[in-house]
């Protein structure tokens, strides 16, 4: 299954040794600033700065600074950005403030790839290709709507990162289910009553998976939970031309019903259940998985969250979970998750 | 650029929205106690100087630790670390070696001869210290930094109390303590030995002194009703102990039996095996639990081939040194009570270590004293009843390490010091406690334990050399760093980096964070992400 | 240079000489020998400078577009009917945005029933979309108003299209005069984007307009569209003196100085048209045509002036207004506002039904005697649709209505039983 990386190992993340928090914190005040991230660097970015109009730990609006300063700093800040309409565009941009210090465009709910390949393409012919491109967009935006510029894009293997913030429904629009929403999940359309309450257990729609197999040169998955392999995977997708798919992982507080300041600990539990899987692709491959370090059964996870809470209703809804559980095995046995 | 109106926006029109106006809770930073600091009869501020030791800067740290305790060399050695039971990392792994840390730190100066700062001004007081043990220089120490002019009187030959004449030079080398003793003479501290006061207020309008600081230890040893031949070899173990500090060593025999429960006892019976016992027993009454020594002192004596008696007392010794001895039976309170069986016991000697008593004559004259159980009560800020007079170590009521002496001895130095002024010390009042709840465990680095070497078993019992050995300057560094900072901010970054609001102000390498209220909407993922508790959220105010 | 050309070929090389730096388009009859002709140039490298880009959608060609045009590069594509409607999200935001992009309609109609022949229902859905329209009547004309828009969209920041009638222009063979390069260097300045993405001057692009400032941003783009009404006879005029011929312009009348019937129409039928006013003339009819370039802007200044001394008026509607009429008439009508004459609406050559000269002949003589209806459909087969509407009459459940009258007219397929 897993094949050798074609990058050499000096792209494998370095882990920090022998101090207090080794790479689990933001930084650390005994490292030099290069080992420490972007987000602790005082001069990062802040491509989403204050002032935007998200809900009180937004993970998309953390996903999003991440991601972004990540690849400024990848870049040498020669960087512009297309937004799909969607939480964070409408969040970020309503007139008259914007909270981008970058330059950004959005245009539609469906078109964000196809409007960063045009910009890719304007950019190569004015001879400007040191200006790289980013698409952003949801996960409405991205596995729905855009599913058909997504494909476009990356069958031309247009020079465009596409960046995924998955929270796993509509939720600008309140929180109506999206071919993201995990199994079981309540939705504004897919609502906890009946005989089979929540969502479907379908076969579900693996947008990473469908990117490998267009075999573009890079495709990874990425969470919020995990700063630094979060910016290892930017960084090093940014100098790569061609098509990049990164899908991050962010919690929606209101959408999940997760308390705002666990937003970082639920994502946690999603990588740490195995229902979330951090792993890399290169051309179709899977090269690199990042391992769980404390497992920890889907329970854990699920019981946060009130879209969940109807499996834990008396007397519990044991196979539902069970068929969960099933769900993150097969990730932990099929991305190898485990050391 | 010529931008259309409300279609296109300039950068920075984001920070005139003031989403702070959304908060009801709003963070803020704390410092809370460290459960370390808390547990520290001594009162150091032990995640303080781990700090300073994590980044290298042994200087920085040893420093900080000198501000509260004078004699770090010697605690890293015989302290029994309560900050290592207290220490939060306990409850992930395994505690920080604190001990372990500060030892490094006394020998690194000893190393390096570092030395402290000598006051800053004169304050034209005089005090008088009467012991040199460890409640008195650090009484000494800490009134001399404050300016005050120290005189410690000793009544025995050397400086180092218990330190010297209670701990054995296989747990404490005697070069280590001499050189922690002399660095606070250093200081200008006067020091008169081999004189026993006599009388105390008599010595004081002698002297011309203001106030005094007794810290004359417990060095009568107790006695128990056994009956002995007159040629029954029975010692205690004070005396043994002290004498081991002479030139001529105790006599003890081949076959040694020692009396007793407590960690003299276990000093002695060890003392006894690198004299040459070829038997070295201890005789208790009740059961391994309920020992008084600790458990790891046990430990080291049993690998040294101390045997132990459970359940048994002496009833009486025979001339030629056969002991009586009963096997008694723990109640269900847990009390020995006797069987009547009886077994024998051969023994060149007995050595009776059934804990001390103060002597007390040198406060004969003293009005207005309370004495109760053999010490003198004093108030919380170590005075007795006799305006002036305070009091400490072993002497007072107190759990009786030289932890909690070191710790007196700055407590009632700061008491004093008011008490000269005119004025009242009240100490600050104490931050809320750093405990395990409030961290987020997940951020530190899985490390165990760093364990100190030890000396083999057959040079341990054939010579007096150091038997536990201290950490590298690697291992020590690798301790420190294991250290979770506890309610004290070691800057990592993860609030500045958390916050989805950029509302995290990074003020710079050593000036940690500020939060811009302007913009913080109160989600809390700072207080949650916070690995040492650094930060809680308080309501509003609306 | 003279050449004997396709209709698309020509158009293909107008865009050429307009050094455009992206194309992107989707494949849709009729408009592909633009298309292709233009990607093989870009393969050749006769077309150098340009990145030629294979979409997946028509909704794909227009995102594409927008986001080279907000990067700054000179933007160019082309669709038709159903291909028009599948970006029609994107065309509404390419004109919000005020980006110059160009694009090319390949006049065709719309379904269902799927039909690949030429009208103007396509163009017309996207009428009020906030682009520029420009009606092309010739080949070279066709050709001409690609080079126009260019630099009528450049300077007003403004989309433009410009429709060429489906095969009619598309795939016919024309002679058609192709301006050197030099010329039309001179004639179109360099691209200065009203706003780009630069990262050295950040902006934000497409931000979320609320109702406190909605109703200006569209007072704006109105009025874009009214400025345009002055430059684009302006640019029309600069045209005819640099290139030598009339070309674009808002509007321009044949022989109506002194008419008393007016014929108003948009597109190649205007040909038809004239050559059916002369034979009318040469027996002394008092008639004449206007043939409309400019739909979005509409002229109504100068349509008012054209035809308001005339006693009637004929709008020949190459599209459907379904319930109503036409589109062209509502424009027509409001020009005319205050002036009392007839007016006529006459839908002709839906989905590709050839507009002959006797045809022709017969409904201006129809509308000199004022015996024609205010709505008419040109060559309707009346007794095919009446036979329809008694079969529908018969059964609720009567089938499908395009199949049941090619059945009835003996196409070859519906024979198959």
């Amino acid at each position: 299954m897993k094949a050798k990386p074609i990058q050499d190992s000096a792209m494998e993340m370095q882990p920090i040794k022998f101090y207090q928090t080794a790479t689990f914190t933001v930084g650390n005040r005994l490292l030099g600033e290069h080992e420490r991230s972007v987000q602790a660097n005082m001069r990062r970015t802040n491509s989403l700065n204050s002032g935007h109009r998200a809900c009180q730990g937004c993970g998309e609006a953390l996903g999003a600074r991440y991601a972004i300063d990540a690849a400024m700093r990848a870049s040498a800040s020669q960087l512009a950005a297309v937004n799909a309409t969607g939480c964070l565009e409408v969040f970020s941009t309503p007139y008259p403030e914007t909270s981008w210090q970058i330059p950004w465009i959005h245009s539609l709910f469906g078109n964000a790839a196809a409007v960063a390949s045009g910009v890719a393409a304007a950019m190569r012919v004015k001879g400007r290709e040191d200006v790289r491109v980013i698409a952003q967009g949801g996960d409405g935006g991205t596995t729905d709507i855009g599913f058909g510029c997504l494909s476009g894009m990356f069958e031309r293997n247009d020079d465009v990162l596409y960046i995924c913030y998955d929270n796993e429904a509509y939720m600008n629009t309140g929180v109506q289910r999206s071919s993201a929403t995990p199994p079981a999940a309540r939705t504004a359309t897919t609502a906890a009553v009946g005989s089979a309450p929540g969502n479907v257990f379908g076969t579900g729609k693996n947008v990473p998976l469908i990117a490998m197999a267009h075999r573009i040169p890079y495709v990874a998955t990425a969470s919020v939970a995990n700063l630094r392999d979060l910016e290892f995977k930017v960084t090093k997708a940014m100098p790569i031309r061609g098509s990049r798919y990164i899908h991050i992982h962010v919690p929606c507080p209101l959408g999940w019903g997760s308390a705002p300041a666990d937003t970082i600990k639920v994502a946690r539990l999603a990588v740490e259940s195995g229902l979330f899987p951090l792993f890399e692709a290169e051309h179709g491959e899977i090269v690199n998985s990042t391992k769980i370090r404390r497992k920890v059964p889907v329970d854990e996870y699920l019981s946060l969250q009130k879209r969940f809470a109807h499996l834990f209703a008396k007397p519990g809804d044991s196979t539902r979970i069970a068929l969960i559980q099933a769900i993150a095995d097969h990730n932990v046995k099929r991305f190898e998750l485990l050391a | 650029m010529d931008k259309p109106f409300a279609i296109t926006l300039n950068v920075g029109s984001s920070l005139a929205n003031k989403t702070g106006s959304w908060r009801t809770l709003r963070p803020v930073y704390l410092d809370r106690l460290p459960p370390c600091n808390h547990a520290c009869p001594a009162g150091e501020n032990i995640q303080n100087w781990l700090y300073h030791a994590e980044s290298g800067d042994y200087a920085s740290a040893w420093r900080a630790l000198t501000m509260d305790n004078p004699l770090p060399a010697v605690m890293g050695r015989v302290c029994y670390h309560p900050c290592e039971t207290a220490c939060n990392r306990g409850q992930l792994d395994e505690a920080v070696g604190i001990n372990s840390v500060e030892r490094f730190l006394g020998d690194e100066a000893l190393k390096r001869g570092w030395k402290f700062a000598p006051p800053a001004a004169e304050s034209g007081k005089r005090v008088l210290v009467v012991g040199a043990g460890p409640s008195g220089l650090s009484a000494a120490y800490h009134l001399r930094r404050l300016g005050h002019r120290v005189k410690i009187i000793e009544a025995g030959p050397l400086a180092g109390g218990m330190m010297r004449f209670g701990i054995p030079k296989y747990r404490l080398p005697r070069d280590v303590l001499d050189a922690e003793i002399e660095r606070v003479l250093d200081l200008g501290v006067e020091l008169e030995l081999n004189r026993k006061v006599t009388d105390i207020l008599a010595e004081m309008r002698e002297g011309s002194f203001d106030a005094a600081f007794l810290a004359v230890g417990a060095h009568i040893a107790k006695r128990a009703y056994i009956p002995a031949g007159s040629a029954a070899r029975m010692l205690d173990a004070v005396s043994v102990l002290r004498s081991m500090e002479g030139d001529e060593k105790p006599l003890l025999g081949r076959r040694v039996v020692v009396y007793g429960g407590g960690n003299t006892a276990l000093d002695v019976a060890r003392t006894a095996k690198r004299l040459g016992a070829s038997e070295s027993i201890i005789v208790y009454r009740r059961t391994r639990e309920r020992m008084p020594a600790h458990d790891f002192e046990v430990e080291e004596a049993l690998q040294e081939g101390v045997l132990i008696k459970w359940l048994s007392t002496i009833k009486n010794m025979a001339d030629q040194g056969t002991l009586t001895v009963e096997k008694m039976l723990l109640d269900e309170k847990g009390f020995p009570q006797p069987t009547g069986e009886f077994e024998t016991l051969e023994a060149d000697s007995l050595v009776l270590a059934l804990g001390q008593d103060v002597d007390l004559s040198l406060l004969d004259k003293v009005p207005g004293l309370a004495i109760e159980n053999g010490v003198v009560k004093v108030g919380p800020n170590m005075m007795t009843g006799y305006p002036g007079l305070f009091a400490g170590g072993d002497m007072v009521p107190s759990e009786r390490t030289v932890t909690v002496g070191i710790g007196h001895g700055k407590k009632a130095a700061r008491h004093i010091d008011a008490w000269l002024n005119g004025k009242t010390y009240a100490p600050a009042p104490k931050h809320e406690l750093a405990e395990y709840d409030k961290l987020n465990t997940w951020y530190y680095a899985d490390a165990s334990k760093t364990v100190r070497p030890m000396l083999s078993l057959a040079r341990r019992t054939s010579t007096f050399e150091e038997v536990v050995k201290g950490l590298d300057e690697t291992n020590a560094l690798f301790e420190a760093r294991r250290c979770l900072s506890c309610g004290n901010c070691f800057e990592c970054d993860n609030c500045y980096g958390v916050c989805p609001d950029n509302a995290v102000i990074k003020l710079g390498p050593g000036k940690r964070f500020e939060f811009n209220y302007d913009f913080c909407k109160g989600c809390g993922l700072c207080v949650s992400e916070c690995p040492c508790g650094a930060i809680k959220m308080i309501p509003e105010t609306i | 240079m003279l050449k004997q050309t396709e209709g698309s070929h020509a158009v293909a090389e107008a865009i050429a000489l307009r050094r455009p730096e992206v194309i992107c388009a989707y494949p849709i009859t009729p408009q592909t020998h633009i298309v292709d002709g233009l990607g093989e140039m870009v393969k050749t490298g006769d077309l150098a400078n340009c990145e030629f880009i294979n979409v997946e959608s028509e909704f794909a060609a227009m995102s594409v577009a927008i986001g080279a045009s907000a990067a700054g590069a000179r933007t160019y594509t082309a669709t038709a009917s159903q291909g028009l409607l599948f970006m029609a999200e994107a065309v509404y935001n390419a004109a919000g945005l005020g980006l110059p992009i160009v694009m090319t309609i390949g006049n065709r109609a719309i379904g269902a029933p799927i039909n690949i022949w030429n009208d103007h229902s396509d163009s017309m859905s996207m009428r009020d979309a906030g682009w520029i329209q420009l009606y092309a009547e010739t080949n070279q004309e066709a050709l001409d108003l690609h080079i126009q828009a260019f630099r009528l969209a450049e300077e007003l920041s403004c989309p433009v299209m410009v429709c060429v009638d489906g095969f009619i222009l598309t795939h016919a063979y024309d002679r058609v005069d192709v301006p050197a390069q030099e010329q039309v260097d001179a004639y179109l300045p360099p691209f200065i984007p009203r706003q780009v993405l630069d990262p050295t001057q950040p902006i934000s692009i497409g931000a979320m307009v609320g109702p406190e400032a909605f109703m200006e941003v569209r007072y704006l783009a109105h009025h874009k569209q009214l400025r345009a009404l002055g430059l684009i006879p302006q640019l029309s005029d600069e045209f005819k003196r640099r290139f030598g011929r009339a070309s674009g312009g808002l509007l321009r009348t044949y022989r109506t100085e002194d008419a008393d019937t007016i014929v108003v129409a948009l597109g190649s039928v205007n040909g038809t048209i004239q050559e059916v006013v002369d034979e009318m003339r040469a027996q002394g009819s008092r008639i004449g045509s206007v043939s409309i370039c400019s739909f979005r802007p509409f002229p109504l200044d100068a349509t008012r002036e054209a035809l308001g001394r005339a006693k009637r008026v004929v709008v020949m509607e190459k599209s459907l207004a379904v319930g109503l009429g036409g589109h062209l008439s509502d424009g027509v009508r409001k020009s005319l506002s205050g002036i009392v004459l007839n007016g006529y609406t006459v839908i002709a050559g839906l989905g590709g039904r050839p507009i002959t000269r006797s045809s022709l002949r017969q409904l201006f003589r129809d509308a000199e005697q004022d015996e024609l209806e205010q709505v008419t459909f040109l060559d309707l087969n009346a007794d095919l649709v009446a036979h329809e509407l008694a079969r529908e009459a018969q059964a609720r459940a009567s089938g499908p209505t395009a199949e049941a009258i090619l059945r009835r007219i003996g196409t070859v397929a519906s024979q198959i039983t």
